[in-house]
């Protein structure tokens, strides 16, 4: 369990760095680099702070990950998580945060 | 890297270490109802540091319509077998709908009946949509006046004389800086301790727990360096989680009513208990058995109640919704197998931390603790937090006076910083950090009950567990960091050993088996009512010594010795 993340993508906004729980992402010449991949929690928090979709989450090989990613992006309230499978097709889910949890 | 660090001295009336979801609402509680300021000084940042980080999934700890705080308190002594603080549970309980009422106005968003009341489940929860409840708080705290965050700074010690806390220390993750905060009245929310054990994937996702693995016990540690006493560390928490992800499982054995069933089909849950400890310790069993592996039988569920479940378990757990669609496995279509996790303390789930008066001040003066580090009020969860948080508040305004800062303290900064500044001189040790975190992490699964051992002990296998304990001790003050997140680590290991060094302590003095699971002591395999009563601990001198404490009856308990 850990991230990717895609230098060409980064802008370099830090928001990633601010908000990991476990302050495992440094910035590097402008650019957001995971500094400990094995240390990663798995909360998505930076995942879903990142504006340029740059962060992408994975399952590691040893939990059962088949390679594929996750990666967010926002719209008002509404997050749209998208999951990059391993075969090529993205499938998106989307949650309203104005919504509670049915369960 | 070896420098000197620069010194950088603060002072506020109110300190309070850690800010997650006990440090945000008692930092709240002081700023709304006096004039005092607040520093809350955190290892990570507050906008989505702690347990809450990725979410919860609901309102754990709530007093749905026909029940009262009485109802809670004797579920959660009865779940407990006995070992809680009624005080702690019943103060707590009656405000886990006020401080819920408060969330809501912070922007939680609470799900409703058609009548406008919140959507219960079961009897003791309500529905929610925590995705960003952190933030939600956080940002709260950051509107309040009188408040100031340092954020990415870790504390280490207490800085503690003639039994009174003045203040602590810590140091920045960014810069080559020591903190020396000093304080009228200090507060511990730093949470529980994670990364004691060996646990479920020792390798690559080795994080993927279920404790934040950044609550490292840190809290416990500092007190119990300086004496403060600690209680019931000995029941640990064991939380039943889906495989491989960790992800909780109540969403959906409450959520879509899906039982517990072990590989041939049998709902094996009957026949060892609904507890907290025995529902762990069925699924341990039935795999012993051969019975394995266990599962929470969704197969048959509706597409409805399957895409609810996707999305609520983005909203806490994101990683098991990526792992039903990529795996293609769908909750639908097949059961979610579930496992055991390793082993924690943590104060919010069992009743192991600071031991502390109903106001909830510990055994040092003027030092307070809430929420996962404070013991005695198991099952008081994001609720329960919230009200610790407020109760210790209040008391901190209530009893608030001016200290003069004894210049003795110095003494004790200079020394932490010399701590801090050989760990950051050049040097080669043999053991890393993170070897010597390996070792320990082994040590405590194979000696002290851990996944590979089915958390059962015997009393050899302790005294074996803490012999080794003591030696990594002594290794782990030759470990090195080249920069200040290497000092962090640096000290997580130190703390996690000092909370191994107390919990295997725990372990060996209730010479009963009152929990499955959490404390399942082979030696003496049944309850023995000669231990209805607290173990509780404290270090005098570098010595630990053990007390027994009876139960506690009535409302309200105040330290007498
Ligand atoms: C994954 C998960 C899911 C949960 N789901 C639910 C749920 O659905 N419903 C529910 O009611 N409860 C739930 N709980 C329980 C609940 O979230 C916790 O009991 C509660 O949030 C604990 O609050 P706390 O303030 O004690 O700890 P936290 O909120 O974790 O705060 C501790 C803070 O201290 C900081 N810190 C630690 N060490 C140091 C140090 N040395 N110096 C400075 N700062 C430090 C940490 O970074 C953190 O910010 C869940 C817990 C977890 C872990
Ligand atoms: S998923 Fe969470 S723990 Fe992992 S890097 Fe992102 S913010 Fe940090
Ligand atoms: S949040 Fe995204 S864009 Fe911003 S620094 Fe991090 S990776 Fe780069």
């Amino acid at each position: 369990m850990s991230i990717k993340i895609d230098r060409d993508r980064c802008v370099g906004c830090q928001r990633c760095t601010v908000v990991c729980p476990g302050s495992l992402i440094e910035m590097q010449a402008g650019k957001a680099v995971m500094k400990y991949p094995r240390d990663c929690w798995g909360c998505a928090s930076c995942v879903k702070e990142c504006p340029a979709e740059a962060i992408a989450f994975f399952l590691g090989a040893d939990i059962g990950g088949s390679g594929s990613t996750m990666t967010v992006s926002e719209s008002g309230d509404v997050l749209h998580w998208k999951i990059h499978c391993w075969d090529g097709t993205v499938k998106v889910i989307d949650v309203d945060r104005k919504n509670a949890n049915q369960y | 890297m070896s420098k000197k660090l620069c010194t950088i001295k603060l002072y506020t009336d109110v300190l309070i270490i850690g800010g997650g979801t006990a440090g945000c609402y008692a930092a709240l509680t002081v700023s709304r109802r006096s004039g005092l300021s607040v520093l809350i000084a955190e290892k990570a940042n507050i906008w989505r540091s702690g347990c809450l980080a990725a979410g919860v999934n609901a309102i754990n700890a709530y007093i749905v319509p026909g029940h009262t705080p009485q109802d809670y308190v004797r579920y959660a002594a009865n779940d407990a077998n006995g070992i809680v603080r009624p005080d702690l549970l019943l103060t707590a309980a009656e405000r886990f709908n006020a401080v819920t009422a408060d969330l809501e106005k912070l922007g939680l968003v609470i799900l409703k009946n058609k009548d406008g009341s919140y959507a219960a489940r079961g009897n003791r929860n309500i529905k929610i949509n925590g995705e960003n409840l952190k933030p939600l708080l956080a940002k709260a705290v950051q509107q309040a006046s009188n408040v100031q965050v340092l954020n990415h700074v870790n504390m280490t010690d207490l800085l503690v004389q003639d039994g009174r806390v003045f203040g602590a220390v810590g140091f920045s993750l960014q810069d080559a800086v020591l903190y020396d905060i000093r304080a009228g009245a200090v507060l511990i929310a730093t949470g529980g301790a994670a990364g004691l054990y060996r646990p479920n994937n020792p390798g690559f996702s080795r994080h993927k727990m279920w404790y934040p693995p950044f609550n490292t016990g840190a809290g416990y540690a500092m007190g119990i360096r300086a004496g403060a006493e600690m209680t019931t560390f000995e029941m640990r928490f064991i939380a039943l989680r889906c495989k491989d992800t960790i992800a909780p499982t109540g969403t959906i054995a409450q959520g879509v009513h899906a039982r517990q069933v072990n590989a041939r089909g049998d709902v094996y849950e009957k026949q060892y208990g609904r507890t907290t400890s025995e529902r762990v310790y069925g699924t341990v069993r039935e795999n012993q058995l051969g019975h394995g592996p266990c599962y929470l039988q969704t197969s048959g569920i509706s597409p409805e109640q399957e895409r609810d479940l996707l999305k609520a378990y983005l909203n806490m757990a994101p990683s098991q919704t990526l792992k039903w669609v990529e795996s293609g496995c769908l909750p639908g279509r097949q059961d979610v197998e579930i496992e055991g996790t390793e082993p924690y303390i943590v104060g919010g789930h069992t009743a192991s931390g600071y031991w502390v008066n109903t106001q909830r001040e510990s055994t040092i003066h003027a030092l307070y603790a809430a929420g996962d580090v404070a013991g005695g009020c198991p099952q008081k969860y994001v609720t329960g937090a919230l009200a610790e948080g407020e109760i210790a508040a209040e008391d901190i305004i209530r009893k608030y006076r001016k200290v003069k800062q004894p210049s003795a303290l110095d003494v004790q900064v200079q020394c932490i910083a010399a701590a801090y500044e050989t760990i950051l001189k050049e040097q080669t040790p043999v053991y890393s950090t993170e070897e010597l975190e390996e070792a320990m992490q082994k040590v405590m699964d194979v000696y002290a009950g851990g996944i590979s051992s089915n958390y059962q002990f015997n009393e050899k296998q302790l005294s074996i567990a803490a012999d080794k304990i003591d030696r990594l001790t002594a290794l782990s003050s030759y470990v090195a960091a080249e920069n200040m997140h290497e000092l962090l680590f640096a000290y997580e290991l130190k703390d996690r050993l000092t909370v191994c060094k107390v919990l295997i302590a725990h372990l060996m003095s209730r010479k009963e088996t009152r929990w499955h699971a959490f404390n399942e002591n082979l030696d003496y395999p049944n309850t023995n009512d000669r231990y209805l009563g607290y173990v509780n601990s404290r270090m005098i001198g570098g010595k630990l010594q053990i007390l027994f404490r009876d139960l506690v009856k009535g409302a309200s308990y105040e330290h007498k010795d």
